[in-house]
């Protein structure tokens, strides 16, 4: 096993400032993809700007969504989803119809505009996250606030796998983190200093 | 809750970050990469990096030169100027950019706007509408980035900021071209007026003189973010005053 993150690519966008983070953190990492090196990662970080659908075709296409549900399952290999990585990790999404990967007991909904009328969405900017669970990606922080871009959020069924909440017209899961299986809907490679914590968190988990 | 964003802008012709009065008379003011680096140091939210050569000279930003303010901050950042293509806009996003920004050519195409959404999300995808007052209406200019070039398109400001939304923008960027430079506070009475019409982000843009301009705007406006370029640039407003006052005035913000 290589002592790298694996960035998986699939033509979902910003890439770039994983990367950059990363090496900031002094870790070696690589954009990939090929399934082949998801078997050999030691972390995997799973990105996304995009579409739901057209993110789990392109996980299928590239035999990617194969070998990120054997690793997750086999080898406990620690991934974490950001943003639209987040999400195709749940079961499914209103925003599509095609299954997700299914790593969570989760389902993505849209932003229910009707709640409240002055509500924008996307939520985009900087928003506070409640942890629930210190002993997370989220240890050694205290009221961080972390950068959202995002018109879809993560519904957990299982209220115990939700480490981080936030309230935007009403409060939705901002994290979840089960066993090895982590997602965050906001940011982390762009939130300043607190990004940079919830990713040294991340690396620790092995 | 949700902060209100401040955001440098940094208007950017052949390398250089400059600032023209009234998008005229372009002065050099300093380099690309200093300058965001500075910024995101200071805790400003978010940087716009606005080639304004480019979409004059229907050329594209480069991705090396991207990847250079991408490796050098860590906060989001929006790249704007001659994005005229999915494949460019994937490059862009690649390179490490959050968002792009689109303007003459969405106006020029506007199912760019369709086809950028629905490849990217509407989330990465904001359109700047450069709007000027004649005297009787808020209309729409293009190819701002030049005296020689700008031309009137026609459209009232209030249409093509829905038409933009229907298409799938996911944040407006609304500069008003009667302010732009000459530091005289946000034009909240336009900004007003299409408010109600804007269900995306809205961000204010020209106009900003001193900390009271950003004060002025939060405060009888509800806007997301305000942009501004020369206040920060030549330090007549320092974001770490500027947050501070804010957040004296009950302005949420991220300190």
């Amino acid at each position: 096993m290589r002592d790298e993150v694996i960035i998986v690519d699939y033509d979902c966008g910003n890439t770039g400032s994983v990367i950059n983070m990363l090496k900031f953190l002094g870790k070696k990492s690589k954009l990939s993809s090929n399934p082949e090196d998801l078997y050999e990662a030691r972390w995997i970080i799973l990105p996304g700007v995009g579409k739901f659908d057209s993110a789990i075709t392109s996980l299928i296409n590239r035999g990617l969504s194969e070998a990120l549900l054997s690793v997750a399952s086999q080898k406990k290999t620690p991934i974490m989803g950001i943003c639209l990585g987040m999400q195709v990790m749940c079961k499914s999404s209103e925003e599509g119809i095609l299954d997700g990967l299914g790593l969570i007991e989760a389902e993505v909904k849209k932003f229910p505009m009707s709640f409240d009328a002055t509500l924008k969405v996307p939520h985009m900017g900087w928003n506070s996250v409640r942890i629930k669970n210190q002993g997370s990606i989220f240890s050694g922080l205290k009221d961080p606030r972390f950068y959202f871009v995002h018109s879809f959020y993560v519904d957990c069924f299982q209220k115990g796998d939700i480490i981080g909440e936030t309230e935007y017209g009403s409060r939705f899961v901002s994290a979840f983190q089960k066993d090895n299986i982590v997602g965050v809907q906001f940011h982390p490679e762009k939130s300043h200093s607190y990004g940079v914590e919830v990713f040294r968190n991340f690396l620790g988990l092995l | 809750m949700l902060t209100k964003r401040i955001i440098p802008c940094l208007d950017v012709k052949k390398g250089q970050v400059v600032k023209g009065i009234k998008f005229r008379n372009h002065k050099i003011i300093g380099d690309p990469v200093e300058l965001a680096k500075k910024y995101s140091d200071e805790n400003a939210d978010e940087l716009v990096f606005y080639d304004i050569y480019s979409s004059v000279e229907d050329k594209s930003v480069s991705a090396s030169w991207i990847e250079n303010i991408a490796k050098n901050i860590n906060i989001p950042f929006c790249v704007a100027g001659g994005i005229t293509s999915r494949e460019k806009a994937s490059e862009i996003l690649n390179s490490g950019a959050d968002k792009i920004s689109i303007n003459t050519p969405a106006l020029e195409n506007p199912t760019l706007i369709t086809n950028l959404a629905e490849t990217f999300g509407s989330q990465c995808i904001v359109v700047g509408i450069d709007s000027f007052f004649n005297g009787t209406d808020y209309v729409v200019y293009a190819k701002t980035g030049s005296e020689t070039t700008r031309y009137m398109t026609g459209m009232k400001t209030v249409d093509w900021l829905r038409e933009a939304q229907d298409r799938g923008a996911g944040e407006v960027v609304l500069n008003c071209m009667n302010q732009d430079g000459v530091r005289k506070g946000y034009d909240i009475e336009q900004l007003n007026s299409i408010r109600d019409q804007c269900k995306v982000p809205l961000i204010a843009s020209g106009g900003a003189g001193c900390i009271s301009s950003f004060i002025d705007v939060f405060s009888k406006c509800s806007v997301d973010g305000a942009l501004a370029a020369s206040v920060f640039h030549n330090d007549t407003v320092k974001i770490e005053d500027l947050k501070q006052r804010l957040s004296e005035n009950k302005i949420p913000v991220r300190i």
